[in-house]
């Protein structure tokens, strides 16, 4: 089991960039490595249990389930059911807290999951910069930032 | 019951800040509300349990106890058991959190406590603007004046201390006055300029001499214009920073080993990005002897080519700077290493570094002991730092599909090799620089975080036997071009 951690600070309340994120079906609207996403079984995006199935730019699809949604504490918690990473027991969790100081956001999007043997420096690598920062730095360019 | 959150984002990293924090008793240090305080019993202040005991410059007086204390979530939990101020059931904590988008910190403060009916706002205020904003402001200015690295007794004068910075300050330099020997140094003051947005402003203990000195002096390579100060290398602590740095604090040990000349000096201004954390328990001397020549080992054996268990390597001046770094980490990589020397003595220091075969050859005439010791296959890789004078004798010694890596011209510059030599051994020819290898920041941190690994595992070993005083510069030059030191060479301040 490796755990991968990556924070950032986004300049715009925690009640805006929730509004912007919150959307389970919503990465491709702010993601850049997702190309498009639906909802399976047309369950709505915010009902606990309903899956996304969505394409990565280059062709992948990954299937992940929604564990958990809270809108008191800006979080979600999602499970990876198929994807071409080959991770098992993978759980993410994206998690917002406003900064009283100047207004802002501290954005918190950690995973833990099982990698095949050898490939935790590739996949620790390209999911805590490829995917998690690579979604707060288009985060922080969207909403701007200090 | 009242609840007060206050939050804020801390240009230091985590380390630094819950270095003070955790301390339950350091608040009279950077807090300005409190006054005085002390850990009741005389029990340490990171005991789970302890009282401290503190006054407010207001006149209040507070007894609040540790409930909970984690270094791995990084909080702090704490209770009031009696106040002056009426605030009733209170418990704080406090939580840090990486902010890893910048290597910052983020810091959540909160606490629930009951008041007298009608004096809640004014105590919540009290609460959260007078002692946790108020905290974030002073904890800022606190690190960034060094005050956490004072002795207890001094963290009061800090603060006079850093006002004495923030301008222009003087330094001592050494300085290339004009192309040529080390006859053209000069030991001279330099205005050293307060750090800009992105710069920090260093006061270095060490600055490492190298042979690449040699060259920017003779102005083989213009890196500089003289008049300019000369060297690549140093360690020392952090003076002050520039706006936008959010990762270095006054009083961090940093080195450097890229950029521009200038290290031969007392004071420097420069990049931070250009400038690497040096891990506590190394010194600044050892760091400002080791980062040049082990980032050059770094990229030769990791990066330009792939050392690999097995292979053979041939390492030129195998008992000098980067010779010995070649030596040790080639071998615990699991290379068969050769080396040359000029000198039985030197032949026994290689050795001792994981030099396997050894061979004296003060004429640069080597290609025959290199074939004798590979069975007449010759080796994988050359590191070729000699150039010129030796090119004949580095081909001869590489094997079929070998890679020959020239990365210095002790010698005389390497002449562009003929193509059909090359190809008559399906030669690779790579002549590297270390500063493409640098330019990165994030490649420049990993490169120098491998090296101090290496050091901390005792794989790296190094041995500083010329120590040289700053204004004697010309001499520590000297004695390199000579070719009668062994090891590293350094300039205290």
């Amino acid at each position: 089991m490796i755990k991968v951690y990556t924070s950032s600070v986004i300049d715009a309340s925690a009640d805006a960039v929730w509004a912007h994120i919150r959307d389970f079906n919503g990465l491709p609207k702010w993601h850049p490595a997702i190309a498009e996403s639906r909802i399976e079984g047309n369950w709505p995006a915010d009902r606990v249990g309903c899956i996304r199935n969505f394409q990565l730019r280059d062709g992948g699809t990954i299937r992940e389930q929604l564990l958990s949604l809270s809108d008191y504490d800006y979080q979600c918690t999602y499970s990876i059911l198929e994807s071409p990473m080959g991770v098992d027991n993978y759980i993410a969790t994206l998690k917002l807290t406003p900064v009283t100081d100047g207004n802002r956001t501290f954005a918190e999007w950690s995973a833990e999951f099982d990698p095949p043997p050898g490939q935790e420096r590739k996949l620790a690598d390209s999911i805590g910069q490829g995917v998690f920062q690579t979604g707060f730095d288009s985060l922080k360019s969207y909403f701007g930032h200090r | 019951m009242q609840r007060v959150t206050r939050s804020a984002v801390i240009d230091a990293p985590i380390e630094r800040v819950w270095e003070v924090l955790r301390d339950f008793n350091s608040h009279d240090r950077w807090h300005p509300a409190v006054a005085e305080s002390h850990i009741e019993n005389g029990e340490a202040s990171d005991q789970v349990g302890c009282v401290r005991n503190f006054r407010l410059r207001d006149g209040a007086h507070i007894r609040e106890q540790l409930i909970a204390l984690s270094d791995t979530e990084h909080v702090s939990t704490y209770c009031i058991l009696d106040a002056t101020v009426p605030l009733q059931r209170y418990v704080a904590t406090l939580q840090l959190k990486p902010v890893t988008d910048g290597n910052r910190t983020f810091w959540h403060w909160q606490s629930t406590f009951d008041t007298p009916p009608g004096r809640e706002a004014e105590l919540a205020d009290m609460v959260g603007r007078g002692v946790y904003e108020a905290g974030f402001e002073a904890l800022r200015r606190h690190l960034r004046q060094g005050g956490d690295r004072q002795p207890r007794s001094a963290a009061a004068g800090a603060t006079r201390a850093a006002e004495g910075r923030g301008g222009e300050m003087t330094g001592q330099a050494v300085i290339l006055k004009a192309f040529g020997g080390s006859d053209q140094l000069a030991f001279d003051n330099i205005s050293v300029p307060a750090p800009g947005p992105r710069e920090v402003r260093i006061r270095q203990a060490a600055a490492g001499v190298n042979y690449i000195d040699v060259y920017i002096a003779r102005g083989e390579y213009r890196m500089l214009e003289p008049p300019a100060p000369l060297g690549m290398e140093a360690a020392g602590t952090v003076l002050d920073v520039g706006a936008e740095v959010h990762d270095l604090l006054p009083g961090d040990l940093m080195a450097y080993a890229c950029g521009r000349p200038g290290a031969y000096a007392t004071l420097r201004t420069l990049p931070a990005d250009q400038v690497v954390p040096v891990p506590s328990g190394i010194e600044a001397e050892t760091a400002a002897a080791l980062l040049f020549k082990g980032l050059t080992a770094e990229y030769l054996l990791h990066r330009t080519h792939t050392v690999r268990a097995g292979e053979t390597i041939l390492v030129h001046a195998a008992a000098g700077g980067v010779g010995t770094f070649l030596c040790q980490w080639g071998e615990h990589l699991g290379a068969r290493v050769i080396g040359t020397v000029g000198s039985d003595e030197k032949a026994r220091m290689a050795r001792d570094n994981g030099c396997d075969v050894p061979i004296v050859s003060p004429d640069h005439r080597f290609a025959g002991a290199v074939k004798a010791a590979t069975g007449g296959r010759g080796v994988d890789v050359v590191f070729d730092g000699l150039g010129r004078q030796a090119e004949h004798e580095n081909y001869e010694s590489l094997a079929s599909t070998g890679h020959w890596i020239s990365f210095g011209h002790t010698t005389g510059a390497l002449p562009p090799l003929d193509p059909g030599l090359q190809s008559a051994k399906s030669l690779r020819l790579s002549r590297p620089v270390l500063f493409h290898y640098t330019d990165d920041p994030v490649r420049l941190r990993a490169m120098a975080a491998n090296v101090f690994a290496m050091l901390q595992r005792g794989v790296l070993r190094v041995t500083v036997r010329h120590r040289f005083p700053l204004s004697a510069a010309a001499a520590a030059l000297d004695a390199l071009e000579s070719r009668q030191t062994t090891g590293s060479i350094i300039l205290v301040t």
